[in-house]
């Protein structure tokens, strides 16, 4: 049985149909690859999955449980992670903090136990703190651990969002263009935390990337979309190499046209 | 410099994380208990009065600091607490029942108002606090039978078990009590920030996407957030009626919320201890400048008595130069200030260059 399925979605901002019958299923443990020229709505379906856009048409089903009635905020709970395109972290605290942040579908207490700090909040926290160190340890932030996200540069701050999303502890980890601005060695590292995550955590993972040789190294199977449209999926060579995906990337040559 | 050898997670979870600054809050609790032996009457009250200032301003950071939600409408909260707990106290609860349960009243009111409020944020959401603040003005006025109306009611004086804490009669039982009641607060409030709660908090000011994508209730967190601001606010308004013995509706005008604003902007955004400092600024400056005056008359026969709003003028002298050069607040600065002795003599000029940053407490979505 496939871990997330999505059947027929599609979003209409008014006349425009940013994503218009998008269907694809991700199986557990596998790595999913959606690829297409810019404005072709891949990014919309992570907004749609992660329940921040509304979706016009269509269901979308993880586990088995159709999510497309829920609250954004309901989405973490059920194993679901993400990172965004453009870094959404909380600036004004330590990496640490972020990643502890991560950890909050995890709590158990409530603010009155909070503010009493009784020994059950200690506790929880202690074990917290555990689960981020795993995470501070397999993406090596400790130098990075006490400095304010704020002072980060761009690759480290990259990275730390990839930490919060797996402190989270999920089943699903949507990753959007977690190789956008960083260096080949940098997005030689992101290829290999992705198969680790694949292997060691056996996590699944959905996600959007313009690199191609990062496309190539660790996704299993790719999906091609343009203009809200699916083109093509696939294993990355077989998507490549089809007719429609090349003449979305590059345009159709004048002589093919007639 | 001082290098912290962490052996053990709880290092990082505790409140302090050596035993040296225990010591020091050790110190400087002792001398506020002992304070009322060291100064006179007049020194202790405006002491009072500075804690009371501190506990509305930690009532308020809940909000701007850590949640980054503008309020203009905190006075409405001051008059909730005090006219709650005034008319409790009339009804014959004693003060042990009264207080607390004119801080909940208090927010439970703000937390109701906070479901519809919080969907908005920025200008907009200071826009509505100001009209809740302006129609909390008139319902004051209109209820006449417990607030007094336009003439105003005498706080009942202070009695527990039998002691007298009031605020003519005993003043430094009152100053005991109330620094009592500042020191709880700042206890369980620096518990809230080092728990997951205080996190959410911190997490829905920094980035609200990423907080609903993390499993966080944003409505629920920050009407839960304003409404233990206005629960402590209206701690600091019971007190701040006590302490003023006669009041009505005038004492909490725009004015008090805007200085409250001021409290926490000057400060420090987003630190406990700012609200400290930022209420010993706001209610030691116009001591200072009358205390100057008299002793510019005094001394050089210069009479700037006649002057009109100069007390206004210097004021908001020191609030614009804060906010051109010291975004952080005066905790922000004394924090640079230490890192500047603690790796001395290796500071650079541009050190925190990068770091200064406003907080985003006007955000779009």
């Amino acid at each position: 049985m496939s871990l997330l399925d999505v059947n027929d979605l599609a979003v209409h901002f008014g006349g425009v149909k940013a994503v218009d019958g998008v269907s694809f299923s991700v199986d557990p443990g596998e790595v999913f690859a959606i690829i297409g020229p810019n404005g072709a709505g891949k990014s919309t379906i992570f907004n749609l999955i992660s329940r921040i856009y509304e979706p016009t048409r269509g269901t979308i089903r993880f586990d088995g449980q159709d999510i497309t009635g829920l609250k954004a905020h309901d989405i973490a709970q059920l194993g679901i992670a993400r990172t965004f395109q453009n870094i959404e972290l909380f600036d004004h605290s330590t990496v640490l903090a972020n990643l502890l942040m991560g950890r909050h579908t995890h709590k158990s207490t409530n603010f009155v136990q909070d503010i009493l700090f009784l020994p059950k909040v200690r506790r929880e926290e202690r074990e917290h703190r555990h689960r981020v160190e795993e995470v501070i340890e397999f993406l090596e932030l400790e130098a990075y651990r006490n400095k304010m996200i704020a002072g980060l540069p761009y690759g480290v701050r990259k990275v730390v969002e990839i930490g919060r999303a797996l402190a989270l502890g999920p089943k699903l980890i949507l990753l959007d263009e977690p190789a956008s601005g960083l260096s080949v060695e940098e997005t030689q590292d992101v290829a290999y935390w992705i198969e680790d995550m694949r292997r060691d955590m056996g996590l699944t993972v959905l996600m959007v990337e313009h690199d191609m040789s990062l496309v190539n190294q660790v996704s299993d199977r790719v999906l091609a979309v343009a203009n809200g449209k699916p083109l093509a999926m696939g294993t990355p060579q077989e998507v490549q190499a089809h007719p429609d995906v090349q003449a979305a990337y590059l345009g159709t040559a004048v002589g093919d046209a007639a | 410099m001082r290098i912290v050898f962490k052996k053990s997670y709880d290092r990082d979870i505790d409140l302090h994380e050596h035993g040296w600054s225990r010591a020091k809050i050790a110190v400087l609790a002792g001398i506020m208990i002992v304070l009322p032996f060291l100064v006179g009457e007049y020194y202790l009250a405006e002491a009072t009065n500075t804690l009371i200032w501190a506990l509305a301003g930690m009532g308020l950071m809940v909000a701007v600091g850590h949640t980054g939600q503008v309020s203009l409408g905190h006075a409405a909260f001051l008059a909730i607490g005090a006219y709650a707990d005034s008319a409790l106290m009339n009804a014959g609860l004693p003060f042990l029942l009264s207080f607390p349960i004119a801080g909940l009243i208090t927010g439970i009111f703000g937390a109701i108002i906070a479901i519809p409020a919080v969907r908005m944020s920025g200008i907009y959401l200071a826009i509505a606090t100001l009209a809740v603040f302006v129609i909390v003005e008139e319902m004051v006025i209109m209820l006449e039978p417990i607030t007094g109306g336009v003439g105003g009611i005498m706080a009942p004086s202070i009695q527990i078990f039998g002691i007298s804490f009031d605020r003519y009669g005993a003043l430094q039982n009152f100053y005991w009590l109330i620094l009592g009641v500042v020191a709880l607060v700042a206890w369980g409030y620096a518990n809230l920030m080092r728990s997951p709660t205080g996190r959410s908090f911190l997490a829905v000011r920094d980035s609200e996407v990423s907080a609903r994508a993390l499993g966080i209730n944003v409505t629920r967190t920050k009407s839960l957030a304003f409404g233990l601001s206005t629960g402590v606010t209206g701690l600091a308004g019971a007190l701040m009626g006590h302490y003023i013995g006669f009041y009505n509706y005038e004492l909490f005008s725009i004015f008090i919320s805007i200085n409250l604003l001021l409290v926490v902007t000057i400060g420090g955004l987003g630190f406990i201890q700012g609200a400290f400092l930022g209420a010993i600024l706001i209610t030691a400056v116009p001591q200072a400048i009358a205390i100057a005056r008299d002793g510019l008359n005094a001394n050089f026969g210069i009479d700037l008595g006649s002057v009109p709003g100069l007390d206004t003028m210097i004021f908001a002298v020191i609030l614009i130069l804060f906010i051109i050069f010291e975004p952080t607040g005066l905790y922000g600065r004394w924090l640079k200030i230490r890192v500047w002795f603690e790796i001395f003599p290796l500071a650079r000029r541009d050190m925190f260059r990068r770091q200064k940053s406003y907080l985003k407490t006007e955000r779009m979505k």
